[in-house]
């Protein structure tokens, strides 16, 4: 098992003919995840080679789903056109739609996310994140995929370098599925979406969590996991050194009622039972000595 | 990007907010023209992007325009909580009756906008905020539906604000959300709002933030960008497009991805403790695409900061190839041949490490250290650091 994503997963590419588009989707191809179209407006009916595989191209989701039953889109179109590439996935009812793309403005993000919540059928990853990797099954964004293989371990990120020095760092024992949030203000599954999902899938033993400074996600994924997590969870926060963001105005603080420090996070999860390590390799032992024991 | 209020209130006064006659100044002289211009009492206002400016004695009353120009002259150069004021706004002096808050903004716990509105504003909204919540009215806006004349009717009633400024407050909240909408802001606050004597609304001052993600469809707020308070180092490398800010320590830091830059700056500092207190000197993600040149770019503004005594190069090659990374430091070092003097510890892992390594083994560069692990490579840049 693995969360949200697994081997049966069958996956169209948004932005395919870009060249970010086509970098990735040979990677992806490489990595064994079944990439079976892509959608770009204007450009519906061609057939793009890549490495050997014949995959039509398509001017909407809802085509591409009509044509190949896809089951998750993956978006590498550019910021100017990611909402628009966004809210047709959303359209068509795909249940899966992970957003790569960096620098796409809050307001357009706040409108797809809240079409995909009014619409109720599709679960958004990203935006700007590094993807979803279920290793041995399907690998979906630009998580390098030979850093390790299937395991015990749950990983879910808001940093894509983070993601990958943690599955570096404890590669030896493998991970059941490894989740990059993104960092946005506003993305489309949080950190207690994917405890959730790591708490009710079988085959994950153990959850690390990569968190960092701004929001209050990280006060709000211990709360949930006081509540609901019963499997060991272990936790790094990055940015105790980071300079304080020049906050204006008094309504940021108000509204989180915390200003988002690394110890507040830190604090927060220790209450929740979660060990924290100060650096990615301490939190890598952590872990390594749970699985252990 | 914060705005400094002058350029809030304009961006208001574009929107059809309602605000007072007001102009900047830079010296005392224009301000006393400014205040001849607008005549009658005006008010003298320090323009900087840090709150309590008020209670430090950044904002003044003036009775006429050479009293405008006594109080310019106090107020400019001032420093306030490390902010030293280049700009004063003059505005026409208003008679207060009562003080209002109100703010749209991104909430980002709730994935959605939120309007916060209190007839008691002014300068104690946050104490307001913590001891009297329910007279702060906070109201969720959808992202797709907006603030609609029923909406801004909801957020009145919600706020009990009075029934004679009730229609004027409706106005207001839709041109507000014009503002927050259409100049693509995370923040549009103003506090106070006030009540005139004469029963108008005005804003009286006001807090932007904008979204730069947003910028390529605002090519005007380019022009909104604060240069003098940047810092040199910082500026040289916006100029080549990275993602730098200088710090107060004396290892540098290159790195790619944001959170293990931030994770690197923890990890330098924690090493620091044991060699004499050094602390991260920046912070610099290059970012995906590591090629030679965005490395030399990196490496020399890092070396032109006099405060760095070394520096440490953390990559772990995701989508970046390690010998594209290797291959950018060696050149970079030949590019600034003499100009380069600090050791320099380079920890690299992932895609291509072995190659990586290689390069760097194979140009024997005296400056350059690798190490095999992150933390291992903070603890010797720290040690480097401190002697």
């Amino acid at each position: 098992m693995s969360i949200f994503l697994n081997q049966t997963s069958t996956v169209i590419v948004q932005g395919m003919t870009g060249s970010e588009g086509t970098k990735h989707t040979r990677r992806m191809l490489a990595s064994g995840t079944k990439v079976v179209g892509g959608v770009t407006p204007g450009k519906g009916g061609q057939v793009i080679d890549i490495d050997g595989h014949q995959l039509p191209v398509f001017n909407s989701v809802a085509e591409a789903i009509a044509a190949t039953k896809a089951s998750v889109s993956v978006v590498f179109v550019p910021p100017k056109f990611a909402k628009a590439a966004v809210i047709d996935a959303i359209d068509a009812a795909m249940p899966l739609v992970v957003v790569i793309t960096e620098g796409i403005p809050v307001h357009d993000s706040a409108s797809f996310y809240a079409h995909a919540l009014a619409k109720g059928t599709t679960r958004i990853i990203g935006p700007n994140c590094p993807g979803i990797i279920s290793p041995g099954k399907s690998n979906v964004g630009i998580i390098p995929a030979d850093i390790t293989g299937a395991g015990p371990i749950g990983l879910v990120s808001k940093s894509g370098t983070l993601t990958y020095q943690m599955m570096f760092e404890l590669r030896d024992i493998g991970f059941s599925t490894a989740v990059g949030i993104g960092g946005d203000p506003v993305i489309g599954t949080t950190h207690i979406d994917c405890l959730r999902a790591f708490q009710d899938d079988p085959d994950t033993k153990a959850i690390v969590m990569i968190g960092e400074i701004g929001g209050d996600a990280e006060e709000r994924a211990a709360a949930f996991i006081s509540e609901y997590v019963t499997k060991p969870v272990v936790g790094y926060v990055a940015g105790f050194t980071a300079p304080e963001g020049k906050t204006m105005g008094h309504a940021g603080a108000i509204v989180s009622g915390s200003s988002g420090t690394a110890q507040g996070k830190k604090d927060a999860l220790e209450a929740a039972g979660v060990q924290v390590g100060k650096t990615p390799s301490e939190t890598a032992r952590l872990m390594r000595a749970i699985l252990e024991r | 990007m914060d705005l400094f209020e002058y350029q809030a209130r304009d961006l208001f006064e574009k929107h059809g907010v309602p605000v007072l006659a007001a102009a900047i100044a830079h010296t005392a002289d224009e301000a006393e023209a400014a205040a001849t211009k607008i005549g009658g009492k005006v008010v003298v206002k320090a323009q900087v992007k840090v709150g309590g400016r008020g209670k430090a004695g950044g904002v003044k009353l003036a009775e006429n325009s050479a009293d405008a120009r006594e109080k310019a002259s106090a107020i400019l150069g001032m420093d306030i909580k490390g902010h030293v004021v280049r700009t004063v706004m003059i505005a026409a002096a208003a008679p207060i009756e009562s003080e209002y808050y109100l703010a749209i903004l991104l909430d980002r716990s709730n994935r959605t906008f939120l309007v916060m509105a209190s007839v008691s504003g002014g300068m104690d909204i946050e104490e307001v905020a913590r001891t009297a919540p329910e007279k702060l009215a906070k109201i969720p806006v959808s992202a797709i539906e907006g603030i609609k004349p029923s909406k801004a009717q909801e957020i009145v009633s919600a706020a009990k604000f009075p029934g004679d400024v009730a229609d004027q407050v409706v106005q207001v909240l839709l041109k507000l959300w014009e503002v927050f909408q259409s100049e693509d802001a995370t923040l549009v606050e103003v506090n106070p709002l006030v009540k005139t004597k004469d029963g108008k609304v005005i804003a009286l001052d006001g807090k932007v933030t904008l979204d730069e993600n947003a910028g390529f469809r605002h090519p005007d707020h380019e022009a909104l960008i604060d240069h003098a308070a940047t810092n040199a180092l910082e500026a040289a490398a916006k100029e080549k497009d990275l993602n730098y800010v200088k710090l107060e320590g004396e290892v540098g830091i290159i790195g790619n991805g944001a959170g293990l830059v931030m994770s690197t700056l923890d990890v330098v500092a924690y090493a620091g403790e044991k060699h004499g207190g050094v602390r991260p000197a920046n912070f610099l993600d290059i970012g995906g695409g590591a090629s030679a040149e965005v490395m030399a770019n990196g490496l020399s503004i890092i070396l032109g900061d006099k405060d760095v005594k070394s520096v440490f190069v953390n990559v772990f090659g995701g989508i970046t190839a390690c010998d594209a990374v290797a291959n950018g430091i060696v050149q970079a070092l030949e590019l600034l041949g003499d100009k380069a003097t600090k050791p320099i510890v380079v920890r690299l892992d992932g895609n291509n490490v072995l190659e990586g390594r290689a390069i760097l083994n194979k140009a024997a560069h005296p400056l350059i250290e690798q190490a095999e692990t992150m933390d291992g490579a903070a603890n010797r840049a720290a040690e480097l650091a401190a002697k």
